[in-house]
């Protein structure tokens, strides 16, 4: 078969909502695009870790802290399943983090923010998974088979880390006036990057054209967008916190709320590495690497010897 | 002493061992050697906290003045702490934080084992639950220690140094003094002193696997029992209780 009756073979599968599966042929734009988003949606559990481990050890209570851990738990585990689904369409996770260490490889922007107070890990539970989650659902109907698989999965966690995040603001929002002035100040400094977290309006969105007509995504940045924003809204007003944008407002004819204008100079800069924490992350997961390096090595050694006795006996 | 107080003070001691260890291991979140590692180490912290968090309320209902779990964890000051320093110890590299997990959890797989068949039902059922969440936590930590002293010749010493600093922490784990006395009389523990032998043959068959040597003896640390804590504590303390302490009035 020539290429281009493989891709008519291909769309067609696709046209049918039939799942590409890794011994499938697929163009190789196609492959090209799912290795970005799926290891880009991997490193960005990965280097979530970190945010939100920056408050492990000050949970203010036991069970808190168990929750934390648990939940930073859940997307290490979420990391992985994403770079097997990765590894799936040919390439290994030794060369998806030289690509995250090399700069090639990007993250969500929004592990790029620091988290400066207790509620800022309700914020990142409630709008950083809240948003996520949006994405996910979404991408749970992808055309790759091992991706689509793996949503279903997180998808189901990451509602439950959703849920935690809102309950530690809901309870931070009727607290003292310090909680409360915390929960406000988590939420003036994510709300924005929260936003961001679903990129570049549709017009400005270059590769969107492929990735909408094979599949890999489902509905767009702005389509997503307006999603989390109508949901959202609501669940801030419930627990008495304001959405910092003044132009925030319910719009009868279209159903939605209208929303002011996100800062994209912000966005683009964070995007180029120019944000608060962008090499303070990076930095520290190169460095984690690094040092793991001998423990890596040992790890090698220590199987190749107990092949090679298996091979003996 | 009475035997409640006994008991209550016997507790404590458990539950500070778990909350110590457990929160050295939260700290090594996103540091690990591979995401694999990261998520077994809170994994262990995780099980560790739940470990606490059951018997501080059994210790805390035994007393009955109304504190909580977290009243005990975040309020109390470094010196009613009774920790071995073992737990306090810092996470170091990896070999470092292998070889001290292993030494932990090997004691308290023996302890537990024989705990779990306490006369005191919620003492049983605690170690009976932990028992189980300890021989995985043992198992990882003892593979390892195989691994790493039989891997490469730079994990060998690495892991040979982190078993020889670290080996003078675990005699405290074996102390008694009037707590376990009277517990002991009372049939409500077992006295350490007939875990030694099981202790021993784990290590050192783990030893041998490995390829290592036995670390010598020489100092013997101690203390931890009484609220003489390494300096360490006090630190790991003003992280762990800031925020509670900095709103005393807020709930959480
Ligand atoms: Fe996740
Ligand atoms: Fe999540």
């Amino acid at each position: 078969m020539d290429d281009d009756k493989r891709l008519e073979a291909f769309q067609a599968k696709i046209d049918r909502e039939e799942k590409i599966e890794p011994r499938d042929w697929m163009p190789e734009d196609y492959r090209k695009h799912l290795i970005r988003q799926i290891s880009q949606h991997a490193h960005s559990e990965v280097v979530g870790m970190q945010p939100e481990g920056n408050y492990i050890t000050r949970a203010p209570s036991l069970r808190a802290k168990v929750v934390l851990l648990a939940k930073i738990q859940d997307e290490a585990g979420h990391g992985l399943y994403l770079y097997s689904a990765a590894e799936t369409l040919g390439i290994t996770r030794d060369e998806l983090l030289e690509q995250l260490h090399g700069g090639k490889a990007k993250y969500s922007s929004i592990f790029n923010y620091p988290t400066l107070n207790w509620a800022d890990i309700g914020a990142v539970g409630w709008l950083v998974d809240g948003a996520a989650i949006v994405n996910q659902v979404s991408l749970q109907r992808t055309s790759y088979g091992p991706y689509s698989r793996g949503m279903v999965r997180i998808c189901k966690e990451e509602s439950f880390h959703q849920r935690q995040g809102y309950e530690i603001m809901a309870d931070m929002a009727k607290g003292t006036p310090e909680q409360k002035a915390m929960a406000q100040d988590a939420l003036n400094r994510l709300w924005w990057p929260s936003l961001m977290m679903f990129g570049p309006h549709d017009a400005d969105s270059p590769r969107s054209g492929n990735a909408l007509k094979w599949k890999i995504k489902r509905e767009t940045n702005d389509e997503l967008r307006q999603k989390f924003i109508d949901k959202t809204v609501q669940q801030a007003e419930v627990i008495g916190l304001t959405i910092p944008d003044p132009d925030l407002k319910w719009n009868e004819e279209t159903g939605h709320y209208d929303s002011g204008e996100i800062n994209w100079e912000e966005f683009y800069n964070v995007v180029k590495g120019n944000g608060p924490c962008n090499n303070q992350r990076l930095t520290h997961h190169k460095r984690a690497h690094d040092e793991g390096a001998w423990v890596r090595e040992a790890a090698n050694a220590y199987a190749k010897k107990q092949l090679e006795k298996s091979k003996v006996a | 002493m009475e035997v409640k107080d006994a008991l209550i003070q016997y507790c404590l001691r458990l539950g500070d061992d778990a909350m110590i260890m457990g929160h050295r291991l939260s700290e090594l979140c996103s540091n690990g050697p591979i995401l694999e590692e990261d998520i077994a180490m809170t994994n262990i912290s995780l099980d560790l906290f739940g470990q606490t968090r059951i018997i501080y309320t059994y210790a805390a209902e035994l007393e009955g003045k109304g504190r909580s779990e977290d009243d005990l964890a975040y309020l109390r000051p470094e010196h009613e702490f009774q920790c071995a320093l073992l737990t306090e110890q810092p996470n170091g590299h990896f070999g470092n934080t292998m070889a001290r997990q292993m030494i932990f959890s090997v004691f308290y797989y023996h302890l537990f084992k024989e705990l779990s068949k306490s006369p005191d039902e919620s003492l049983a059922a605690f170690a009976a639950k932990s028992l189980k969440e300890t021989t995985y936590h043992m198992r990882h930590a003892c593979e390892w220690v195989v691994r790493l002293g039989d891997g490469t010749e730079e994990s060998k010493w690495k892991i040979q140094d982190a078993l020889n600093d670290i080996w003078s922490y675990h005699h405290e784990l074996f102390e008694k003094d009037e707590v376990d006395e009277k517990l002991i009389d009372m049939g409500i523990i077992t006295d350490t002193a007939t875990i030694a032998d099981d202790f021993y043959a784990s290590v050192n068959e783990v030893i041998e696997r490995a390829t290592l040597g036995t670390p010598a003896g020489g100092w013997k640390a101690t203390g931890g029992r009484s609220g003489r804590h390494s300096e360490y504590l006090g630190h790991i303390l003003s992280v762990f209780q800031s925020l509670p302490r900095a709103y005393p009035d807020a709930k959480w």
